[in-house]
């Protein structure tokens, strides 16, 4: 018995690679104080591939193949689902968690397994001359701060000077990126700062919010994650501190941040990096051939959510560039090294979009050996309590390349330094 | 039959008080040395070095650590997490100021910083004992944690706070990093592992040892008979900070590479330690390695079962880990609440005896 089945294993495994997959991976958390994030964007993530396999019978014909690993945002949990998938040939890893993205940096250039943080992770990583493998297109964090600034500045007629901004962060090492870039921007704009530390995981913010009542700061900004968004909400409602003066970055921007404060998170604002709602062709498809196929990821409740959007537009940004890799290397199975050079030669135009379903979705942009990081254009979003949706309330525009391209000069030159790397791009 | 004294004379006092009277131990010690430093670095990888071994042999020194001073000198700690900071960062500072000094010697003198400042605030405890030390210690822990988020000097003004291990080697061979080796990086803790194992051996079951051991059982008779409780208590802080230290060290340099205080040390790691050494068995070396190995080992066991082979959701396999890690916890201490460390005892007694119990 027990030798058939050993027998029977050995011929699977030899099997194996005769049949060409696509490995994806997820290192996704459903469980723990980030679920509600981590939930929608794993589920978005899956959907879209699950799609690809059901519609157009995977990636240029190439079945991909989806590995999960939970990662519930712990870094040690983190380490473990890297090393357990590396080995399954996955293409590239989005660990969906800063603390972990740091980690993986140096371990995915070393292992030549691409890594991209959309919107996350290590900001000066848009340098591609240093961070070989790592991609964070089409925005960063820092783009996040220079565009809440710059959508300040568009509603007050160009100065802000004097007024008084307060930034809620989540006191880790993702909340913590947007503060150079802030008092940069302090410098050039002359206004004031405030930093208000939340720490880990954030069910407690009476302090912060009572000196933000104290302070009285014009605007606030927020970087938060998981169940701190909700609370700072509901903080601010309860000192009844204008929503419409509260902007959250991204990860703060989400139905499941709001939907807690009810009437009172009218009016609430959120930057992003792509669009938002369900108004496109491709949910036609993803409702019939994913949902009603009962082929949903997860609960499959999430279709259409900011963060499940997010999830679905990082599988579109890596299936499209799967198919990059093939065309250079004019092979159909691709290898986590030839998957980094389709990174790194991507191009998303309106026309791919459109053609994908997707039009409008994120904006059109090249990524280039020495730059990683996509245009970085930023746009504003704001909440509807009635409708219960979010809407786009300032189209995606430039942010201040200048101060950004001179902070992430300067912290991918240190990295540079302090770990001996040599520019890659010619 | 195999497992007895008689017939293993003992000629000298040393022999009689060795670590391992009864030969079939001592063999046993000696295969398990054997495959631990001569088998397994052969046949390791980079799963089972990153996901297994590394939190198994550093937890265990953590637990080591943390057992002399709760299990021992019963004196109880929360500030676990906030000590193995303390190592980490104290690693992280040497490592970045002194590049060419091998990352061994970093490591110790990470573990002796942390004792110093374990023994800072293990002063309490000469006023203090039980529930309000506990409060004490917790105070280190979320002190230590804010200081390392605070001050950027201990992160070297990095814009997000996190601390990074640079490649360092020893002998020419890499330990942190991304280029290290499977094997490199497991025989380095294992190293550690067995140093701190034997030292600490022998210091529970020296003088020292005993002076603690009197400290925890009355601490007031133990002064009566001549143990300066002040001594004892401290020494007890600042051997269980070095191994603590250690531990927080090889955590953050070989380990995980890149480290976020708040989110690597925080009190879920002070409690993760204490549950180890209670559920390993207080006041014994063997306790903390099968505690250590019972909470990292299972999680990875079952998500491997109900994930790799049952082909549960992920999330869902999340929390029957939770659901049956727990379960197991309560039966293991309802069945011994002396923990791991009193089964192995009991099973010795029994092999003893066997075959023949009468």
């Amino acid at each position: 018995m027990k030798k058939t089945l050993i027998t029977a294993v050995a011929a699977l495994m030899a099997a194996a690679p005769a049949m060409a997959e696509l490995t994806f991976t997820s290192l996704s958390y459903r469980t723990g104080p980030y679920a509600a994030g981590g939930i929608p964007f794993a589920d978005g993530y899956a959907d879209y591939f699950t799609l690809l396999n059901e519609r157009d019978g995977g990636i240029n014909g190439v079945p991909t193949r989806m590995i999960e690993c939970e990662t519930g945002y712990n870094t040690e949990k983190g380490v473990e689902c890297y090393e357990s998938t590396k080995g399954e040939g996955a293409l590239v890893y989005q660990p969906l968690s800063t603390g972990i993205t740091y980690q993986l940096i140096p371990k995915t250039t070393a292992d030549d397994i691409p890594m991209h943080t959309m919107g996350y992770g290590r900001t000066s990583a848009a340098n591609g001359d240093v961070f070989s493998h790592t991609f964070n297109y089409p925005a960063n964090y820092w783009n996040g701060a220079s565009g809440a600034v710059n959508y300040l500045l568009e509603i007050n007629g160009g100065d802000i000077k004097g007024k008084k901004i307060a930034l809620v962060y989540h006191n880790s090492a993702y909340g913590k990126e947007p503060i150079r870039t802030l008092e940069e921007l302090q410098k050039k704009h002359g206004f004031e700062l405030s930093l208000l530390p939340v720490d880990h995981p954030g069910q407690e913010q009476k302090s912060q919010w009572l000196q933000i009542r104290r302070e009285r700061p014009d605007y606030v900004v927020m970087y938060g994650w998981g169940v701190m968004n909700q609370v700072a909400i509901q903080e601010a409602a309860n000192i009844r501190f204008p929503m419409e003066n509260f902007i959250g970055i991204w990860w703060s921007g989400a139905e499941h941040d709001v939907i807690p404060s009810g009437a009172k998170s009218d009016g609430y604002k959120a930057l992003t990096f792509h669009n938002v709602g369900r108004d496109f062709p491709v949910f036609d498809d993803m409702q019939k051939y994913v949902v009603d196929a009962g082929k949903a990821a997860g609960a499959g409740d999430q279709v259409g959510n900011v963060l499940y959007n997010r999830g679905m537009y990082a599988a579109m940004l890596a299936a499209e560039a799967a198919k990059t890799a093939m065309e250079i290397h004019g092979t159909k199975d691709i290898t986590p090294g030839m998957m980094r050079d389709g990174m790194e030669n991507l191009e998303i135009t309106e026309e791919k979009m459109a053609a994908l379903g997707m039009p409008n979705f994120g904006p059109s942009f090249k990524v280039s050996c020495a730059n990683h990081g996509g245009p970085g254009l930023i746009g504003v979003t704001q909440w509807d309590a009635d409708t219960q949706t979010w809407s786009l309330i300032s189209d995606f525009k430039p942010t201040d390349t200048e101060v950004i391209g001179g902070l992430i000069e300067g912290d991918s030159a240190s990295y540079a330094s302090e770990n001996n790397i040599e520019a890659q791009c010619k | 039959m195999f497992y007895r004294e008689a017939g293993d004379y003992k000629t000298s006092y040393s022999a009689d008080n060795q670590t391992f009277p009864i030969r079939f131990d001592r063999y046993r010690y000696y295969v398990v040395l054997f495959v631990s430093f001569l088998v397994i670095p052969f046949i390791i990888n980079d799963y089972w070095a990153s996901a297994i071994f590394l939190p198994f042999l550093i937890y265990a020194i953590a637990a080591i650590g943390l057992n002399i001073l709760v299990g021992y000198c019963g004196q109880v700690s929360l500030g676990t997490g906030g000590f193995m900071a303390v190592g980490a960062y104290a690693c992280y500072k040497l490592m970045t100021a002194f590049p060419e000094v091998n990352i061994f010697f970093h490591v110790l003198l990470a573990g002796g910083v942390t004792a110093i400042v374990c023994v800072l605030f293990g002063l309490p405890s000469l006023r203090i004992k039980g529930f309000y030390l506990a409060v004490a210690t917790l105070a280190a822990q979320f002190f230590l944690v804010w200081l390392f988020n605070r001050v950027p000097w201990f992160y070297n003004y990095s814009a997000s706070g996190q601390i990074n291990a640079p490649e360092r080697t020893v002998f020419g061979i890499e330990v942190t990093g991304p280029n290290t080796e499977a094997w490199a990086v497991y025989l380095f803790c294992l190293v550690f592992l067995v140093g701190s194992a034997i030292i600490a051996r022998n210091l529970t079951r020296g003088m020292t040892g005993r002076k603690w051991m009197a400290i925890r059982d009355m601490d007031i008779a133990a002064e009566i008979i001549g143990v300066n409780p002040l001594t004892a208590k401290l020494s007890a802080f600042a051997v269980s900070g070095f191994f603590i230290g250690i531990s927080g060290a090889l955590f953050f340099s070989v380990y995980l590479g890149a480290v976020e205080v708040g989110e690597a040390f925080g009190i879920n790691k002070s409690f993760l330690v204490l549950f180890m050494i209670i559920i390993g068995g207080l006041g014994s070396i063997f306790g903390s390695f099968a505690g250590a190995a019972f909470l990292v080992l299972l999680p990875v066991f079952l998500k491997n079962v109900l994930v790799g082979s049952l082909g549960w959701p992920t999330d869902t396999a999340a929390h029957f880990e939770f659901l049956i890690v727990g379960a197991l916890i309560i039966v293991f201490l309802i069945a011994e609440p002396h923990g791991l460390a009193q089964l192995w005892r009991v099973a010795k007694e029994k092999l003893r005896l066997w075959p023949f119990p009468h």
